[in-house]
């Protein structure tokens, strides 16, 4: 299973749908499309991730510097994550504590809105 | 003798070959299917750190894995050639307190695999530099 990602505003909120492994291999593309839409003035970002199959360091490390690029611009970057394989590669990696990992697209959203 | 030998050129493609096999190889060797997730991650991390390396110091040379489903624990060690770059600090440190916590360990990796195999050896010999790894396995399967 290859890497598909896709992407669409909802409530002034970008929800980037990834479906698929994210590995030393396809990374690279999810960290270009983070890019382009901090890039493009995109600085609040829900990664949905309730269709990913496989993530590995490399996927995190693209998270965390996605992370870092909306910080810079006082933004957020939440994700969508309740399948217990890959939340364990956060526990594992501490970096629960980074980001807000949320059960559904709409809690993420309402979530945001609410800290505003 | 290793049940499954593999050598793949250093490619981040070739990454995804190696886990599947890794893990098609622990289910028939007996390891319970609640651990294969675990064998997949870490052997996934451990061949992309081994890719890594060989694509900044020897391109040409090949990464190797050996399989071994013998007896009752499934061993995997994965080989990176020696670049003599000073190994690699086992086990990985925590991060200190106070430090960001987003700022990842340059071995993020190694990490991962210290949280996910029980029994995980670094060591160097004359192939390289090896991880070796093993998970309990029951009756290899029919």
């Amino acid at each position: 299973m290859d890497l598909k990602l896709e992407h669409h505003t909802t409530d002034g909120i970008e929800v980037v749908d990834v479906e698929g492994e994210i590995d030393v291999y396809t990374a690279p593309r999810l960290r270009e499309l983070l890019i382009d839409l901090v890039n493009g003035g995109h600085y609040q970002l829900v990664v949905n991730m309730e269709k990913v199959e496989f993530l590995d360091s490399t996927g995190l490390g693209v998270l965390v510097g996605g992370l870092k690029r909306v910080r810079a611009h006082d933004g957020s970057l939440d994700l969508v994550c309740t399948q217990e394989r890959i939340l364990k590669i956060f526990r594992i990696t501490g970096l629960t504590k980074v980001f807000g990992i949320h059960d559904g697209v709409d809690e993420a959203i309402a979530a945001r809105k609410s800290e505003k | 003798m290793p049940t499954v030998e593999m050598t793949f050129t250093p490619l981040p493609a070739h990454v995804r070959t190696a886990r599947l096999v890794a893990t098609a190889v622990a289910r028939r060797s007996g390891v319970p299917e609640a651990l294969l997730d675990e064998v997949r991650l870490a052997v996934g991390e451990a061949c992309s750190r081994a890719v890594e390396v060989h694509q900044e110091h020897c391109p040409a040379e090949p990464v190797k894995v050996a399989l071994t489903g013998a007896g009752d624990r499934f061993e995997v060690v994965v080989t990176n050639t020696d670049v003599g770059d000073g190994g690699v600090e086992w086990p990985p440190q925590p991060a200190a307190d106070g430090q960001d916590p987003a700022a990842l360990p340059a071995e993020l990796g190694l990490a991962v695999i210290a949280g996910l195999a029980d029994d995980v050896q670094v060591s160097r010999n004359s192939d390289g530099l090896s991880i070796r790894m093993s998970w309990p396995s029951g009756a290899p399967a029919a």
